[in-house]
């Protein structure tokens, strides 16, 4: 396992906001910082995916439009990449957190990616998948240790059949 | 959840998404960062990456269904929460996720407890399993 780079993620209210409506959550504890009262953790929280948003800090994550780099949504044509893009074949196998304690708004996260096992599979539905490990370790301004995130990536070899 | 009024076995259900959105996955591109087309962009789907459309990002299966979890324990008391995808989610669809609780235990003075999490969508596949701790309240 060979430590790939660090991220900085600062953990804004408005953010965990818009993110708590986009999983569907509307309970206060993710929109206001008032809800502190009678909760013991006196303040607004993130909700337990919300990790995962560190994407948005991650100068080189490849699901984003970039400055001068083409993207492989549509345009004009129905990819903007000649021939098969590259990240087409790539889905979400598994996804585990572990919690130290939660995140909330004010957090300062330093968040540290490395590489875990790789592995391969055949599949009737998907031809031969190959399977990437990814831990992501997550410590606050004080370097505590707040979260780690497993997440496990698939690479199929052509389209999921959906028979 | 408090520790007294749960027991080994007890099921909760939730319907965590009803006709599911192309709206919410645009939404939820937008907060996760995670803008792969196959989750926004339908003519890319049908013809450059040969998918019938657009369909659910896995995080926020997981995260529709972590809503059960956290209706459960309260967002500040999960300690673990994975989950394996295990069919996609296409818009239209309505999903349905179940907490069973398997365990109860103790953890340095502690109430803790385990529950198995599985989501279904309307034809009854299961889309996502998986399982959660949390801190039970005292």
């Amino acid at each position: 396992m060979s430590d790939q780079k660090t991220v900085t993620f600062p953990v804004e209210g408005a953010h965990v906001m818009m993110f708590a409506r986009s999983i569907g959550d509307y309970n206060p504890a993710y929109h206001d910082p008032g809800n502190g009262e009678g909760n013991p953790m006196g303040a607004q929280v993130a909700p337990p995916t919300f990790p995962q948003a560190v994407a948005q800090f991650d100068p080189d994550y490849p699901l984003r439009i970039k400055d001068g780099e083409a993207w492989f949504g549509s345009g004009g044509t129905p990819s903007g990449v000649e021939g098969k893009p590259a990240t087409s074949g790539g889905l979400h196998a598994e996804q585990h957190f572990e919690y130290t304690r939660p995140i909330r708004p004010g957090d300062v996260l330093t968040v540290r990616y490395s590489e875990g096992e790789t592995w391969e599979k055949e599949s009737r539905r998907a031809g031969k998948l190959t399977f990437t490990e990814r831990l992501v370790d997550y410590y606050d301004q004080d370097g505590n240790h707040v979260c780690r995130a497993r997440g496990v990536g698939v690479k199929t070899e052509r389209p999921v059949d959906q028979g | 959840m408090k520790a007294s009024e749960v027991s080994v076995g007890q099921t909760f259900e939730k319907v965590v998404v009803e006709d599911l959105k192309r709206t919410q996955l645009v939404m939820y591109s937008g907060t996760s960062g995670d803008y792969n087309p196959l989750h926004t962009d339908d003519l890319y789907c049908k013809e450059a990456a040969g998918y019938p459309g657009v369909f659910a990002h896995g995080m926020l299966t997981m995260g529709m269904t972590g809503t059960l979890v956290t209706d459960l324990f309260g967002a500040e008391n999960v300690r673990k929460y994975g989950v394996r995808f295990t069919n996609q989610v296409w818009p239209g669809d309505t999903l349905t996720a179940t907490a069973t609780v398997q365990e109860i235990r103790d953890e340095d003075g502690q109430a803790m407890a385990e529950i198995g999490i599985e989501t279904k969508n309307q034809d009854g596949k299961t889309v996502v399993l998986g399982s959660a701790t949390g801190l039970l309240e005292g």
